[in-house]
């Protein structure tokens, strides 16, 4: 099989390595936005600083394995020596130093980097709550009153602010190029806070497995070069169905490689509908601006027969 | 319903590669009872093997069990390769989905569960009682009973092949997907049986060991001078005792979701999946430790001894390995920064996480400077060592980048996770077991392995892992996730399809290794180890001879050194026959084990599949041996003088040592010319 | 699987009893076990804690504790401690006929113990509490059952060693298996109280 493959593999190979000089397209390491671009550097200090000791001990293996090989009887041979004060202290002070650096350099890159930081931007946010289902992603975009399946748009250098939840399994709210992952739960709401400081549009996934129809959760996030392009993309919104309770009680039956889909209007505070659905909390309710009772019908209505298949 | 939820429709028909699968399994089963019956060896195995409580023997077994489990769990590798490098660019592959799934759940399970755990606690029998110069472990029965739970937990395993179905949740079963609502099936709850039957009896070898360890060494012997191999061990049961009983606890949680409906962790009713995810941790970051701790016991052996000099920083290596230990337990949030929370928690997590490679950096240089002025002989043992030492660094690099959350929220639940546990696994734990094995295999079986092809088999198994594990570091960086089904992005292919080379090499790797088992098999007589000390070792268990007699010691050695072996060569008093020899008091063997197994089988089994009454007729069975076990009075004997006389004259022949008839006395300063001479090797 | 892991141990505490020190390794092992025990309870109390407040809309601890009979069902099992001990010392002094009548006395306290719980199960049930209402019942229901079932577990042993008691006497064997069958009572005491404290004191509060 792999020598049938062969001409394929090797084109395939310096395909890649090409693309690795010009900075591995796609991936982590060809960020395209700056979270993503903050993470990849911060790799790139870390991985720097590890292999000033992974190198010379990988070095020091071969080196002393070499010279005190047993054949070689001219180097010294001391079969009682096991203990030295120095040595000793040099090998526990060396890794301490380096994991002390690590150390500082995680507590600032984590608080930098924290999802739930809101971006410093003086441009206004882009709201999108994001709700995970089997296996599909449902965008709901509060402010513009539409809603998306598998797709999402925003300007680029706009900071986009995601609330995430899951009407499934757990799952992982991920766009590559854009920076790091979030979980969805349901029942519990993260936060992510991404931008994009290039247009085009990035492979957004779910990098968490959540059942069978899993690889197939996958989405497109679109960043437009100019708002006029983002205008335009919601336009073509505006055009799609009304995602009501009768709507949502669809996307929720299972479905496996989900075609996008464009909704021109939402029922009011869905959203929090959906995690109402799971825990009926206070917060919920006073950010959803409805009244406890109210988001529970709503909450009751986007419910369908328990999927429970009892045996 | 008679059969509960069992029915014909359980059994695969319509799956041609499951139904090849297990026809190729049965027919293999049939050969091998066929032989047995041929050569008439029931009884044998019976009495011999099966219902021993020797140590060594159920070591033995442990081993075989793993080493069948990692092949099966490597063809649950290969069949994953396989697919991901079909599955490209819009082909869909050989599995669907619904198989696949279960596929990367059972490989992790069975890798986890069944080959490295059984494989360490196999090491750790055959050698920790014949290092602290112990005639057994304290428990002997329960040692047997531990081993047979195990059993019990690997056939279920693999009867989930056959009728039904394994769990399609990952190996870690995070909830909700494995509650009832998202895994209606029985794949799941084969997956709880198994681990909590398997969980039980690591709990009690565990336990086992711990009493073992520190009521039974050799008189003289201080903690502080137990060798490394068992002192690393003695961590490893450490954690186990805390943190098994965690996992116990979140699986019968689990257990009361699934079939009492409960709500521990369901979305529902305010059940509370992340605290599953806690759970399961808490108990999942010591158990890598758990498996590699004796792994670094093994290299720090193996490196003194072929280098043939003490171990340096024996004291620094004990501490680390204890710092290790303790760290392991408040560094289990790693494996969920991105759940959400706050910066100060992560952060906290991270460093913690960090700071595990300064022990760990100190176990690798101390290493170094045991090489340092030695004179290392190039054994296989010694191949897997720098081998490990080499691939582990890097592994552990890898490792410390996923814990610097900013890294991880890119990396997390990518390709390039998946090649760092590999590589810290298989590099740190299966290359430390596998020098193992080589090493002390002449100590269990009395010949050595053929090298030629242990070295063969070495350089497949490190050339496969570079070859299959470093395209998963570059695909992580491409953003490839793992456990997916297909992929179509056209610059991962190539990768993929190295990824799969690399599979191959190891399926080499493992080819040679059976064959270095059968070829040695062979060749016994040629590779025979006359002394009990083929590499000039420097513990007890060399002292002995090889295999050992079922008492180990005919007189308990007094020790006065770490190196208490050298130390006694040295002294020239290793093969001194004492005047007289006093009666042995031993366990005899006993079918408890066997049976309690067999009991616990049917009882989980039945369990999975909600035949009560056959549950009940288990959990009876199983209440009945424990009882007439505890009740029978016929359970041990002691070993005759002149029996041990005759078992020992034999070996001091065999050395070289002439024993004058009249007082039984041995020349005490006489050094057997075989064991000089193999010094030298 | 708790009150199973408890049976293997007993049958491993009844194994090896004439080696040298048997007695006191096999009382080692038991401790051990009754620490690996202590962990699994304490999962249990972690889990508690944590699902204490997920009452989904139903009855909180404070609406079903019923303090005072809780309080006899604790005075029951901390009498049976007591019991016990005596027992113990009867069986240090050699006296059979002490051993089996303490013996008796502390069986019949821990069944008391059981029925009172059995029953406060069943009322709960019966009143449409049941474990599978809310997260909180759940836990609440799984900790102290967990306890429950370790309790019958000893109640069962104990009926075991009885019968030992009177068939073979005061051995070295019985002996060493009555002190881990009293470590285990006394240690499912301490775990009574603190699910005690934690569940009903603090519940009903």
């Amino acid at each position: 099989m792999i020598f049938r493959k062969y001409p394929r593999l090797l084109r395939g190979l310096s395909l890649t390595a090409a693309a690795l000089l010009t900075g591995c397209q796609g991936g982590i390491l060809d960020p395209k936005g700056q979270v993503g671009a903050d993470e990849k550097s911060l790799i790139i200090t870390a991985t720097v600083l590890m292999l000033l000791v992974v190198v010379p001990v990988i070095l020091m293996t071969l080196a002393f394995a070499w010279k005190y090989r047993a054949s070689n009887e001219n180097a010294t041979y001391t079969p009682k020596w096991s203990h030295s004060n120095k040595i000793e202290a040099v090998v526990w002070i060396i890794p301490i130093i380096i994991v002390s650096c690590l150390a500082v350099i995680t507590w600032n890159s984590t608080h930098k980097l924290d999802p739930y930081r809101p971006l410093d931007s003086d441009k206004k946010p882009i709201n999108i709550q994001v709700v995970a289902l089997d296996w599909k992603w449902l965008f709901i975009y509060p402010d513009l009153n539409i809603a998306t399946v598998n797709e999402i748009a925003f300007p680029a250098n706009t900071p986009v602010n995601f609330k995430i939840t899951s009407d499934a399994a757990m799952n992982s709210f991920f766009i590559p190029q854009l920076g790091g992952q979030i979980y969805a739960m349901a029942g519990m709401q993260t936060k992510l806070h991404l931008i994009a400081n290039e247009p085009g549009s990035f492979d957004g996934m779910s990098s968490n497995y959540s059942g069978g129809g899993f690889t197939g959760m996958k989405f497109k996030a679109i960043a437009t070069a100019t708002p006029a392009e983002f205008d335009a993309w919601v336009k073509k919104a505006r055009e799609g169905k009304t995602l009501d309770a009768g709507a949502y009680q669809q996307l929720l039956k299972r479905s496996e490689n989900n075609p996008v889909q464009y909704y021109a209007s939402v029922t009011p505070s869905l959203f929090y509908g959906v995690l109402n659905k799971y825990v009926a909390s206070h917060q919920t309710a006073m950010e959803s601006g409805l009244g406890s009772v109210q988001l529970a019908s709503l909450a009751k209505s986007l419910c369908i027969t328990p999927p429970v298949a009892k045996e | 319903m008679l059969l509960g939820k069992l029915t014909l429709d359980a059994i695969p028909f319509h799956e041609p590669i499951i139904m090849g699968a297990l026809s190729g399994a049965g027919l293999m089963g049939l050969v091998v009872f066929a032989l047995i019956t041929k050569f008439g060896k029931w009884g044998y195995l019976w009495k011999e093997w099966l219902t021993s409580v020797d140590h060594k023997k159920i070591g033995v077994m442990y081993i075989v069990v793993a080493l069948i489990m990692l092949l099966r769990g490597f063809a649950d590798a290969a069949m994953m390769r396989t697919q991901l490098a079909l599955a490209t660019n819009g082909h869909l592959g050989i599995f669907p989905p619904e198989h696949y799934d279960q596929i990367f759940t059972a490989h992790g399970v069975i890798m986890i569960i069944f080959m490295a755990m059984p494989f360490m606690t196999g090491l750790m029998n055959i050698v920790v009682p014949l290092q602290i110069g112990a005639r057994d472990v304290a428990f002997p029965f329960l040692n047997s009973l531990s081993f047979w739970l195990l059993v019990s937990a690997v056939v279920l395993v693999n009867v989930s092949l056959g009728v039904g179905e394994f769990a399609r949740t990952g190996w870690v079963a995070y909830p909700p997907l494995s509650e009832l609502s998202y895994s209606p099936g029985v794949g799941v709850d084969y997956y709880i049986w198994a681990l909590q039957i398997a969980g039980v009896g690591t709990t009690l070898t565990a336990i086992n060991f711990l009493v073992t360890i520190i009521k039974m060494r050799a008189p003289g012997m201080k903690l502080m001078q137990m060798p490394i191999f068992t002192w690393t061990c003695t961590w490893a049961n450490v954690l186990i005792v805390t943190s098994f009983p965690i996992l116990t606890g979140a699986l019968a949680m689990l257990s009361l979701d699934r079939y009492l409906d409960f709500h521990f962790f369901t979305s529902e009713a305010g059940g509370n999946p992340m605290m599953y995810i806690n759970l399961f941790w808490a108990w999942g970051h010591p158990e890598v430790y758990i498996l590699v701790l004796p792994a670094f016991g093994i290299f720090s052996e193996v490196i003194s001894t072929f280098s043939g000099k003490r171990l340096f920083g024996h004291t620094s290596m004990i501490i680390a390995s204890g710092v290790i230990s303790v760290l392991g337990f408040i560094v289990w949030l790693h494996h969920f920064f991105t759940m959400g929370s706050g910066a100060d928690v992560n952060a906290f997590f991270g460093i913690a996480t960090m700071i595990i490679s300064v022990p760990t950096g100190v176990k690798l240089f101390n290493w170094l400077f045991t090489i340092y002025r030695g004179r290392l002989r190039f054994t296989t043992p010694v191949l897997w060592t720098l081998g490990f030492m080499v691939t582990f660094s890097i592994g552990g690099m890898t490792g410390v980048l996923l814990a610097v959350p900013g890294a991880d929220f890119l990396l997390h639940n990518s390709l390039f996770l998946i090649a760092h546990f590999h590589n810290t696994i298989i590099g740190g734990a299966v290359f430390g077991y596998l020098a193992g094995f080589t090493f002390w295999f002449p100590k269990a079986f009395g010949f050595k392995l053929n090298e030629k092809i242990g070295k063969a088999a070495f350089w497949f198994w490190q050339s496969g892992f570079f070859f299959a594990f470093v395209p998963l570091y570059v695909l992580g960086f491409l953003g490839m996730t793992r456990r997916l089904n297909h992929t179509d992005n056209p610059l991962w292919t190539p990768w993929l399809y190295v990824a799969c080379i690399g599979a191959v090499l190891v399926a080499l790797g493992i080819a040679c290794q059976l064959l270095q088992i059968a070829v040695s098999l062979r060749d016994r007589k040629k590779l025979v180890d006359e002394t009990g000390d083929p590499w000039n070792g420097h513990t007890l268990e060399w002292s002995t001879s090889s295999p050992p007699p079922f008492y180990n010691f005919a007189v308990v050695p007094h020790v006065h050194d770490i190196d208490a072996f050298t130390d006694m060569k040295e002294k020239g008093v290793a093969y001194a026959a004492p005047a007289k020899y006093a009666p042995i008091h031993m366990p005899k063997n006993t079918s408890a084990g066997v049976f309690i197994g067999a009991f616990t089988t049917v009882m989980g089994f039945a369990l999975i599949w909600h035949i009560w009454w056959m549950a009940i007729v288990g959990f009876v069975g199983i209440v009945a041996s424990m009882l007439a076990r505890a009740y029978d009075n016929d359970i041990d004997y002691y070993v005759q003088p002149d029996e041990i006389e005759r078992i020992e004259r034999v070996r001091l022949a065999k050395l070289g040592i002439n024993v004058d008839r009249n007082d039984g006395q041995a020349n005490p300063a006489a050094r057997p010319s075989k064991a000089k001479t193999l010094e030298q090797v | 699987m708790a009150s199973h892991a408890t049976h293997m141990d007993s049958a491993h505490a009844h194994d090896e009893h004439e080696h040298h020190d048997s007695g006191q390794s096999t009382v080692l092992g038991f401790w051990l076990y009754l620490m690996t025990d202590c962990i699994l309870f304490a999962s249990a109390f972690a889990a508690y804690a944590v699902l204490f407040g997920n009452v989904n809309g139903g009855v909180a601890g404070k609406d079903i504790f019923e303090l005072k009979y809780v309080l006899v069902e604790t005075f029951a099992l901390l009498f049976s401690s007591i019991t016990y001990g005596f027992a113990m010392i009867s069986a240090h002094k050699g006296n059979k006929s002490g051993v089996l009548g303490w013996l008796v006395v502390t069986f019949l306290f821990g069944a008391a113990f059981i029925g009172m719980e059995l029953n406060e199960f069943h009322h709960l049930i019966a009143e449409g509490h049941g474990p599978q209402n809310s997260a909180f019942l759940s836990s609440f229901f799984a900790l102290v059952g967990m306890h429950g079932l370790h309790v019958t577990a000893g109640l069962v042993w104990m009926a075991v060693m009885m019968f030992e008691v009177v068939k073979t006497g005061l051995t070295s064997r019985s002996l060493t298996r009555l002190n881990c069958l009293s470590l285990f009572w006394h240690f499912l005491d301490i775990v009574w109280i603190c699910v005690f404290t934690v569940v009903y004191l603090k519940g009903a509060m």
